[in-house]
């Protein structure tokens, strides 16, 4: 059933040159192919430090074969030098936050989906959307460039510590050009993902089709507009923050640098500057970054469970004000990160305590998703399977967070590897199985083929596993009191240790090797793939009702969808079987809440 | 700078339902009667809300530069006084008359759409005079600071000067922006493609940088 209603805002003609079609391109679905080709390239680069990082770890001097083509001071003889590594724990820090978290699960899916999600033709300024990836892509080049600077990359770790960061070159190598470049970089970034955001919301609130109430908006929808929520915000403190640390640099404020600092026994010349300043500036973007990275997953796997259960979430509403407070709290808790700043105890606790309510939104998602899993006859499948693992991390290291919230423990915990362990799982590895389960879910609507099932599931379960045997012993060392971003381990009671960094290598070579099963698995599925039906997994959202699969260029053909459903409609009778489209005029069952 | 428009332009009102694509009673044809209680009968063009979802992300900026200020002071020993350029008092009404300026634009293309008047000579008046105001307004604070390198204030010199050049640059970047969008706005007329919705949001993203200006005003003023 479809609307008569041509004229759209962002409404575009189809491109006919290579360069309009594929490069500078409007149609939403191209940029959002655009993000994941950038985050691809990014995983891989971020995956490929974090091994030599592990290499280091398990075995110190070890010579590297081809290292110091990657610097010009940083591995004599191919051996990392101390500093060399931090660059690498820096940059590859930098690159999955900024390039790949936040890229993929919600620029790079929520670009192709939403719109068609909604029922829209395409964003509302497409304009703004292609600027907010070249702008996005910049910046990437941009950081990747502080490889090729004299000394190297920064080396201050991605939240880029006050007043390390600003002394410039007296710092250590990457301290100058490094630091300027990182936070050029992310203040581009940030300007792309502020364009993102302004499309994103205006898109869910102003383009929906007939019949698309906000309640009948999928999960995915309201991961991707509560995140760009949270992004239009965020962001636009960290630019600020950014460009605050430029002018240190290059114009010699000193809005960071305390008087009399001595630095490698130089005298600064900076009047007085705060170095929590920095802290806070950048922790109040910092926390919501977190949800940033996990809600568009949150959504994503909702999605796919409701797709694969083929029954509806216990409350679809109460899952989304769940993420709205997740969203909401995640302003208030950022503190959380400045334990050990020397604040006062009072702050500690008032930061303390969202920080622990916060865990209620969390465990409210986990206990719906459980809930609704129970007694579902789930379809397991190689999407599915990632949301399983997805909230199996999310719950693995949210657990330990319940510690962490509390400035007593988290003091003896904060500069250890239980963090580490903390948030690799929570929001990196958890994000990451968001991007899978999105990615075999949506991929045979993005190129009409099936992505392989078998090496789909080999992926996933070398995953599982080897991200388990990765991180949890991150949690162990982190208690026997091994100090997180040391690049040896001298002390005499870290000896004992080095055998589990040993494993722990050996566990993130053979997780990393699993992804390459993934790219191949993408690649080869892209050109040779089974060709995909319309609707393969009996799905119910609008992008499984496109006249065409990929979706054409407006999306809908000539004529916009009506929706007459909640989104999720499974586990009904109907003429289609067990579920109900949401374009679909036929009387729905009594889950529509509507 | 002076500018004929022969033809009117083309103003679009409120959205027609019928061509919405959230309105409720496009296409004219039944709706079986499935489950639709709960559709939109109106969506406003997207202009209308991104204009406030920018404001909102601007104000999160000056928000976080406002914040480092206070922290910032209260953090040093450093802070001395600065005596703001008494020619801020003249661009702050400067940017005022340009508001001014902009609101007679709206009211002389209102009259147009309405039907009233033929052309629309008034209104393109109106609008270049908002612009030569703006432009003014930037020249105005380079003035300023040029006026503080000329007291030996620097950017760097102390953090009281740093805020100040910080914060009306970035500031008279947002300004350089509502400019464009001026510029585009003459651009639209001149070829009869203006939408309401342009206009609106590009009044009220001038308007918000008055306010703004003044907020930073007061700032500087107390604070520094």
């Amino acid at each position: 059933m479809h609307d008569t209603a041509h004229a759209h805002a962002g409404q575009h003609a189809a491109p006919t040159s290579f360069i309009r079609k594929h490069v500078f391109s409007l149609d939403h679905k191209v940029i959002g192919k655009q993000y994941y080709g950038l985050a691809l390239a990014a995983v891989l680069i971020g995956m490929f430090l974090s091994w030599l990082m592990r290499l280091h770890l398990g075995w110190t001097n070890l010579a590297i074969p081809g290292l110091h083509l990657l610097t010009k001071n940083g591995a004599p003889g191919d051996v990392m030098t101390p500093e060399f590594y931090l660059q690498l724990m820096t940059m590859h820090a930098t690159i999955m936050v900024f390039f790949v978290l936040t890229t993929a699960p919600f620029a790079a899916f929520g670009n192709y989906f939403l719109p068609i999600q909604v029922g829209a033709e395409d964003m509302p300024f497409p304009h703004f959307n292609m600027m907010s990836f070249w702008v996005t892509f910049v910046a990437f080049l941009v950081l990747m460039s502080s490889f090729f600077v004299s000394d190297g990359p920064t080396l201050g770790g991605w939240t880029q510590y006050a007043p390390l960061s600003a002394v410039g070159q007296v710092g250590g190598p990457g301290e100058g050009a490094g630091v300027v470049l990182w936070a050029l970089s992310i203040a581009i970034f940030c300007v792309g993902q502020l364009l993102g955001s302004l499309n994103f919301i205006t898109t869910t609130l102003d383009m929906r089709t007939r019949g698309m109430s906000l309640w009948r908006l999928p999960l995915s929808a309201w991961g991707w507009f509560i995140t760009s929520v949270m992004g239009l915000t965020a962001f636009a403190v960290l630019m600020p923050a950014c460009i605050l640390l430029i002018l240190d640099h290059v114009a010699g404020t000193s809005f960071f640098v305390p008087a009399n600092t001595v630095m490698n026994d130089q005298m600064q010349p900076h009047s007085g500057g705060s170095t929590l300043l920095w802290q806070h500036l950048f922790w109040f973007f910092g926390h919501p970054e977190v949800y940033i990275a996990i809600v568009p997953g949150m959504g994503i796997v909702s999605h796919v469970l409701v797709t694969n259960m083929r029954k509806p979430m216990l409350s679809h509403r109460v899952l989304v004000y769940a993420m709205g407070a997740l969203a909401v709290l995640s302003y208030m808790v950022y503190g959380h990160h400045m334990f050990v700043s020397g604040m006062n105890p009072v702050s500690s606790l008032v930061f303390s305590f969202p920080t622990l309510v916060i865990t209620i939104p969390s465990t409210i998602v986990v206990l719906i998703w459980m809930g609704s899993l129970y007694g579902a006859k789930l379809r397991i499948n190689s999407a599915s399977l990632f949301a399983l693992g997805f909230i199996s991390m999310f719950i693995a290291g949210g657990v330990s967070g319940f510690f962490l919230a509390q400035p007593s423990i988290d003091i003896m915990l904060h500069a250890t590897y239980f963090v580490v362990g903390h948030f690799h799982l929570v929001m990196g590895v958890a994000a990451m199985f968001g991007i899978f389960a999105g990615t075999y879910f949506w991929f045979p609507k993005m190129y009409g083929r099936m992505m392989n099932e078998t090496l789909g599931k080999i992926h996933f379960w070398c995953s599982f596993v080897g991200a388990y045997a990765i991180f949890m012993p991150f949690h162990y060392l982190g208690l026997a009191g091994n100090v997180r971003r040391y690049q040896a381990f001298a002390p005499e009671y870290m000896q004992p240790l080095i055998p589990l960094h040993k494993f722990i290598t050996i566990a993130a070579l053979f997780t990393g090797a699993a992804q390459l099963v993934f790219v191949y698995n993408l690649f080869v599925s892209r050109y040779k793939g089974e060709p995909a039906s319309d609707n393969p997994w009996q799905a119910t959202s609008l992008e499984w009702s496109t006249p065409t699969t990929p979706p054409p260029h407006n999306n809908f053909g000539d004529t916009l969808p009506v929706v007459y459903h909640d989104p999720f409609q499974y586990g009904v009778e109907s003429s289609t079987g067990d579920y109900v489209m949401q374009t679909s005029p036929e009387k729905a069952s009594a889950h529509d809440e509507s | 700078m002076a500018t004929t428009v022969h033809e009117p332009p083309k103003i679009e009102g409120q959205r027609d339902p019928s061509q919405s694509h959230g309105g409720f009673n496009s296409g004219g044809q039944d709706l079986v009667p499935g489950n639709l209680p709960a559709v939109k009968r109106y969506s406003p063009p997207p202009a209308s809300t991104g204009i406030w979802v920018v404001l909102a992300s601007i104000t999160m900026t000056f928000a976080a530069f406002t914040s480092a200020l206070i922290v910032r002071q209260g953090s040093a020993l450093d802070w001395r006084h600065l005596t703001l350029p008494n020619i801020l008092y003249v661009n702050t009404l400067v940017l005022f008359a340009s508001s001014f300026a902009l609101e007679m634009t709206r009211r002389r293309i209102r009259v147009v759409a309405g039907g009233l008047k033929a052309d629309s000579v008034d209104a393109s008046r109106w609008l270049y005079a908002a612009l030569t105001l703006g432009l003014l307004f930037v020249v105005g604070q380079y003035i300023a600071w040029a006026q503080l390198r000329a007291q030996g204030l620097y950017l760097a010199t102390n953090p009281n000067s740093s805020f100040f050049y910080v914060l009306t640059a970035v500031h008279a970047l947002h300004v350089l922006g509502g400019l464009g969008g001026l510029l585009r706005v003459i651009r639209k007329m001149g070829n009869s493609t203006l939408r309401k919705s342009t206009l609106d949001a590009t009044a009220y993203y001038w308007h918000f940088m008055d306010g703004l200006w003044v907020y930073l005003l007061v700032l500087l003023w107390m604070k520094l």
